[in-house]
């Protein structure tokens, strides 16, 4: 078995609405592997982004750890965990979430002027990146004058911009259509090939079953059932014979 | 391989780099930029406006060329009237809720993108301290272009109602602290609007933009205006 980077342990969290308690997870146990491509499907309100945001210290849960490369993560200072989501993790989101006045190479250098970079070393990696992700004529333009599929290589190319060891994305491919979703898609797994990098995807996405390792499925915040590969590929063969 | 896991300190960002950021911002951002400034120009201009034109009123009455149209007698003593006061305050409620509202308005649009810069590796500090830099120069500029409004919207009324005689008798620097220690005087007056109307704006952005720094990312990305 290959070495374990994510690791949950009974992963509650609950969000208090006025006196209304809503649990979005229940107690998740998940252990993924380094260079691992995963799925997290589930229907909406299941808590798959909840769970997104636990593993990317972008909140706290309620109760129970997430570990990092065996490191528990809430025995982190708030400038270790900033630290961690600038070194560590690469963030993709449904709606890009770049920022609207930066231009395409400023918005992937920016995790670099973090990490303290030189702003010659940041330049030359931004656009290197940005070609990787076939952007490589657009880097000066802003969010605003790409298209959507064009908008999620910047953020894919910017999510890469400190060598993480996880790749988040949520629901990458939902702003997008069909073929520039699998583009999309192809991309993210080439990149996780490539640069051995783990991914952790939440989908509803059924073109991001076959390129998965593993599925996990979420349901009212627990987890269902985790399928391999060789049990996707079947299901993938019924989806498409609809 | 062998790979650190150790997690480290994020750095401090140098401050070059948040100057130019939060002027990029400005610059790129410009129409948006310029109707925040004008809520805090509208706010200072009215303040000033009732100040300069209290003090040109004094300046006048004390130089005897006007006969006072209303002469309420507690006027007499103190030469400034309880609806002059009331105006000042009044101006004064008017141009700090109307910065802050504005402030408040132009930060609360972009709690998105505080939480994308937190996802980042932004710290809570190099966030703030980018809204405190651009609010401080949108503070200033907005302020001085409103001081210098309500000046001109004195000059011009004092005009009307004093005639030319005004320049004679113009109230451009204090009048002597022991007489008369509320003069302050129209340059006096004019820093002190500019003064206010920064400090107003950099309070508006840096509380909210403080806030929003302080919750994890994930809320703040979700928050919608
Ligand atoms: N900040 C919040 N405050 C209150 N409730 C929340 C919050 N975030 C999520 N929830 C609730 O938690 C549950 C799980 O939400 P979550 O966003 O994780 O679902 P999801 O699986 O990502 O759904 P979708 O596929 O629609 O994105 C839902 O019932 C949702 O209403
Ligand atoms: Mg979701």
């Amino acid at each position: 078995m290959a070495e374990t980077v994510v690791k949950t342990e009974n992963v509650v969290k609950e969000y208090r609405m006025g006196t209304n308690v809503v649990r979005a997870l229940d107690g998740i146990n998940i252990e993924i592997a380094r260079g691992e491509y995963i799925s997290l499907m589930g229907p909406s309100g299941s808590g798959k982004s909840t769970l997104f945001n636990m593993i990317g210290a972008l909140d706290g849960p309620t109760g129970g750890s997430v570990y990092i490369d065996g490191q528990d993560m809430s025995q982190l200072s708030r400038s270790q965990i900033a630290w961690f989501r600038c070194h560590r993790v690469g963030y993709i989101f449904q709606s890009y979430n770049l920022l609207p006045v930066m231009s395409a190479l400023e918005n992937v250098t920016l995790p670099m002027i973090f990490a303290g970079l030189s702003n010659r070393d940041r330049n030359k990696k931004g656009e290197e990146l940005l070609n990787l992700v076939g952007l490589g004529d657009r880097t000066h333009h802003r969010p605003d004058e790409l298209s959507g599929g064009q908008r999620q290589r910047v953020a894919i190319a910017r999510a890469f911009a400190n060598d993480p060891t996880i790749i988040l994305a949520d629901e990458p491919t939902a702003n997008l259509d069909t073929i520039t979703g699998r583009e999309i898609i192809d991309l993210i797994r080439d990149l996780n090939r490539g640069k051995g990098v783990t991914v952790i995807s939440a989908t509803h996405d059924l073109k991001m079953l076959d390129v998965s390792d593993r599925i996990v499925d979420i349901r009212d915040g627990l987890v269902e059932r985790i399928r391999n590969r060789d049990e996707i590929d079947i299901e993938v063969g019924e989806v498409g014979g609809h | 391989m062998e790979r650190p896991t150790q997690i480290e300190q994020q750095i401090e960002l140098p401050f070059g780099e948040s100057l130019r950021i939060s002027f990029q911002s400005l610059k790129i951002r410009f129409g948006r930029s310029i109707i925040t400034t004008a809520g805090i120009t509208l706010g200072i201009a009215f303040l000033v406006s009732v100040w300069t034109n209290n003090e040109i009123d004094l300046a006048m009455q004390e130089s005897g060329r006007t006969e006072q149209i209303t002469s309420l007698e507690e006027e007499q003593e103190q030469g400034i009237s309880t609806k002059d006061i009331w105006l000042i305050i009044m101006s004064l409620i008017v141009c700090v809720v109307g910065i802050a509202n504005s402030m408040l308005m132009a930060v609360t649009e972009r709690f998105q993108e505080i939480g994308t810069m937190k996802c980042l590796g932004a710290l809570d500090r190099f966030v703030v301290r980018l809204f405190l830099l651009e609010s401080g120069f949108q503070g200033l500029s907005g302020a001085l272009i409103g001081a210098l409004i309500g000046t001109i919207g004195s000059i011009l009324l004092g005009l009307k109602n004093h005639g030319l005689d005004l320049f004679f008798y113009f109230p451009l620097l204090p009048a002597n602290p022991e007489e008369a220690p509320m003069r302050l005087g129209i340059i006096v007056l004019i820093l002190l609007g500019c003064i206010l109307g920064m400090v107003l704006s950099v309070i508006g952005a840096a509380f909210p933009a403080w806030r929003a720094a302080q919750l994890p990312p994930a809320e703040a990305m979700r928050t919608e205006v």
